[in-house]
């Protein structure tokens, strides 16, 4: 009688001891996850506030482009006011392409290509292309491990009694945004 | 990748125990040797020397390595590309924090990671190679690093670094002290000694002394080797899972070992083992090497195919080597995108110049570009606000000093 009532209570502390372990580590995988959505954010950021300057300094020399700086500009905005994930998204996947038409135009531009402020802009504006798209490969890497560990037996029975729930993918919508801006230096 | 820095952190505790072993084993046979109740007292100031090397390595091992290097740190404006390409890195490796940078004036292109754990990573990376790779061949390399830095190498290599380097001195400190009282005979301070043990007794302990101090610096570089040549092919997985784009890394394996330059001057042989690739370019064989044979290297990188992942690098790694792996690690694969436009590759005296420009402005010097379009390169101590362009005799305005970075 006793040896059972051991039995099952030892079992009983080791369960319990599992489910707390495996808690944890799904609270870890999910800030995780979290964290690096919020990186994506920040390097978007960084985006739109670069423009200004890069614009500004352009213009000098770009005199014929007005509809280019004004597409630019105007996708800014409209990104910086998206209010939903999907918005935000959409405004800034017509950023990028815009940006793209934009560094593509700065070819006919020589002038432009030999000054070091810009120069230095355009180090600047494609490494945050860069960032922005290993923002989302690391987001979308923890998403994998974060989904992966809530579907998979056991633990998914540990995220379902806690609510744990899965996560989307940062899908690329358009092919543009798909395509990074391709800078030559 | 949990399985492999669980890995890590086992192997630097069984390092940092075993180096203890070696060499409070080699200061008991050195202290018996010089004296013969000196037994206790070797072994006990060994086991200080270690108990000191160790907090020492722990606190400031990176720096004492970074120091050795003659590696400095820069700010962004030195180099910005090279700031961005790591911080990219460290995004793409979701780090908490962003390495420290060094850069090591040195032609020779190479790099190396150091530190205790991510939160106090620092990169070196040499002129050389900032002037010779393009950004796609600088990203590779710099995800290597911050792949040792992922996997927990950098602790590893640290401690090694540490440790090995004081094994090799107390040992040649030794058998020149051996040499030296052979040679001049001053044995006799230890007559009284003689008289109570027997004369060959002691010159067995003598010379099992010897023996132990040829013999213990070259297990312990050996019981290093023994890991860290996995290391690099671990983190060259790591490179090509994080850049997507194992070709950059390839192609700058490609240009560091066809290097025609001389070899790195700053690297020693407690320090080789942490960079990229070998400093040393003759001399040390396949089975000294600390690094894999780098042919090896890019012949993997370049068949890893369309997707990367631990699994299909453990496929190329297979599939060139006919070996396989030590660990089994399993994971998803992940699509390789296209390398950026690399662009024209500068020629060798561009690259020279670039190499210059580099050094100059690490050490204050301000660049002003004149209208007509001459570059004038003004060093730190000149102190007029203007200056007259040597080509066109414009006078420009010259810019506050910005403060050199230390």
């Amino acid at each position: 009688m006793n040896t059972i009532m051991i039995v099952i209570l030892v079992i009983l502390v080791a369960l319990i001891l599992y489910v707390i372990g495996v808690f944890n580590h799904l609270v870890r995988l999910r800030n995780q996850v979290d964290n690096a959505w919020s990186q994506i954010d920040v390097q978007l950021k960084r985006r739109h506030d670069l423009i200004p300057n890069l614009v500004e300094t352009a213009k000098g020399y770009m005199k014929h482009e007005r509809e280019t700086f004004e597409a630019i500009t105007q996708a800014r905005s409209q990104a910086m006011g998206a209010r939903t994930v999907s918005e935000a998204a959409k405004a800034e996947g017509a950023l990028g392409q815009a940006l793209a038409r934009f560094l593509l135009t700065v070819e006919n531009y020589p002038e432009l290509k030999a000054n070091q402020n810009f120069l230095a802009l355009q180090e600047e504006l494609a490494s945050t292309e860069n960032k922005i798209s290993f923002a989302r490969q690391n987001y979308n890497d923890q998403v994998l491990f974060y989904n992966n560990r809530i579907q998979m037996f056991p633990s998914n029975i540990v995220a379902g009694m806690f609510g744990f729930g899965k996560r989307d993918f940062f899908e690329v919508e358009t092919p543009a945004e798909r395509q990074v801006p391709k800078v030559s230096f | 990748m949990w399985e492999l820095i669980r890995l890590n952190k086992r192997n630097s505790v069984i390092l940092f125990l075993v180096m203890a072993a070696v060499l409070i084993g080699l200061g008991i046979i050195i202290g018996a040797a010089v004296h013969p109740n000196g037994l206790i007292l070797g072994g006990l100031v060994a086991l200080v020397v270690w108990l000191v090397l160790a907090t020492i390595s722990l606190s400031s091992g990176d720096q004492i390595l970074l120091a050795a290097s003659r590696a400095r740190p820069v700010t962004k404006q030195v180099h910005p590309q090279l700031f961005n390409v790591v911080e990219e890195m460290t995004i793409a490796a979701g780090l908490s924090r962003m390495p420290r940078i060094y850069i090591i004036d040195d032609p020779a292109p190479n790099a190396f990671a150091t530190g205790r754990g991510p939160q106090t990573a620092s990169i070196a990376v040499t002129a050389g190679l900032l002037a010779k790779l393009n950004r796609d061949e600088l990203q590779g390399v710099v995800a290597h690093e911050i792949s040792h830095i992922l996997h927990r190498d950098i602790l590893y290599v640290t401690l090694a670094g540490v440790m090995l380097g004081a094994i090799v001195l107390i040992s040649d400190l030794f058998l020149r002290g051996v040499f030296r009282s052979s040679a001049y005979g001053s044995s006799r301070r230890y007559s009284a000694q003689a008289r109570r043990t027997p004369a060959q007794v002691q010159l067995v302990i003598i010379l099992l002394a010897v023996a132990a101090a040829i013999l213990a610096p070259i297990l312990a570089q050996l019981l290093y080797l023994a890991l860290s040549r996995q290391r690099e092919y671990l983190a060259d997985a790591g490179a090509a899972r994080l850049t997507r784009y194992p070709e950059g890394l390839a192609s700058a394996l490609e240009k560091i070992a066809n290097d025609p330059g001389p070899q790195l001057s700053v690297a020693t042989k407690a320090t080789a083992p942490m960079y990229i690739v070998n400093p040393f370019k003759r001399g040390l064989g396949y089975l000294t090497s600390t690094h894999p044979p780098i042919t090896e290297r890019i012949r993997i990188l370049r068949s890893i195919g369309n997707s990367v992942s631990w699994a299909q690098y453990a496929k190329a790694y297979t599939q060139v080597t006919k070996r396989s792996l030590p660990y089994r690690l399993h994971d998803e694969p992940l699509p390789v995108r296209p390398g950026q436009e690399a662009g024209p590759v500068a020629s060798p005296s561009a690259q020279h110049r670039q190499a210059g420009d580099l050094i100059r402005r690490m050490n204050g010097f301000r660049f002003l570009t004149c209208p007509c379009g001459l570059v004038l390169k003004i060093p730190p101590n000149y102190t007029l606000g203007h200056i007259k362009c040597p080509r066109c005799d414009r006078l420009l305005d010259v810019p506050e000093p910005a403060l050199a970075s230390r």
